[in-house]
């Protein structure tokens, strides 16, 4: 929407359901703002973006993956998981209150053109292949990708 | 009667943040310009999130209603 369109970048760090939660509705909500949104999904909040298979080549890697499984639909909140427990009652909880659930947002997100960047150098640590991630994400970068992006947007998160 | 006769209308009822902006977002590109989109919503959020929008957009906020619990919005397409 024209020149003076500003933009908005988004660190997604964490991998908790809660936090995945406040960046995807800033996400949409800047999109539908007409700000050029990007996302930049690193370390745990890769899970936001994988497909959800078990990910890893190595022991560590195999371990990794199948103790961290990824997949929007599986994240857990920060606060009382109690083993899956805390986000089947969460997840309740929004429903009852008609909130959009997070494959819902993730999918407005894609609709609405934010871009999604997943860092490459938490992939290789993690193991997690770019086949793992959903057929969304535009590209796997580094942190200088990032940064070009967030130079030029005014609205910046880290979450 | 409204004195705008809305092109579109929008039913955002029962939907919460940020749903009513984001979808609104969305219809008002399916209008064209100078068209009038109708918003109705109820989360009591959407008053100052739609007129917030709006002024981040650069489109027309002509009026904004209460009906009971139901928010109606006006809004000019305005590019």
């Amino acid at each position: 929407m024209g020149e003076d369109n500003q933009k908005c970048t988004i660190i997604v760090f964490s991998g908790d359901m809660d936090k995945v939660f406040a960046a995807f509705i800033i996400a949409t909500t800047a999109a539908a703002m007409g700000m050029e949104t990007t996302m930049f999904f690193t370390f745990w909040g890769l899970k936001a973006i994988q497909k959800g298979n078990v990910t890893g080549k190595g022991f560590f890697g195999r371990m990794l993956g199948l103790m961290n499984r990824g997949g929007i639909d599986r994240l857990g909140p920060s606060r009382f998981n109690f083993f899956g427990l805390g986000r089947w009652m969460f997840k309740k909880m929004m429903r009852d209150q008609n909130v959009t659930s997070l494959p819902e947002m993730l999918q407005m997100a894609i609709d609405l053109d934010v871009k999604m960047l997943a860092c490459l150098m938490s992939m290789d640590v993690m193991e997690i292949g770019k086949e793992d991630l959903i057929d969304e994400v535009d590209d796997v970068v580094g942190a200088a990708t990032m940064l070009a992006e967030a130079q030029q947007s005014k609205v910046q998160y880290f979450i | 009667m409204s004195e705008f006769t809305p092109d579109k209308t929008l039913d955002a009822k029962g939907l919460k943040c940020p749903m009513p902006v984001v979808k609104t977002s969305k219809e008002i590109k399916s209008i064209s310009v100078g068209g009038v989109l109708e918003v109705l919503a109820t989360d009591p959020g959407s008053m100052a999130d739609i007129t917030a929008w709006t002024k981040s957009t650069g489109n027309e906020l002509l009026k904004a209603d209460r009906e009971d619990s139901i928010f109606k919005f006006y809004i000019r397409r305005v590019k």
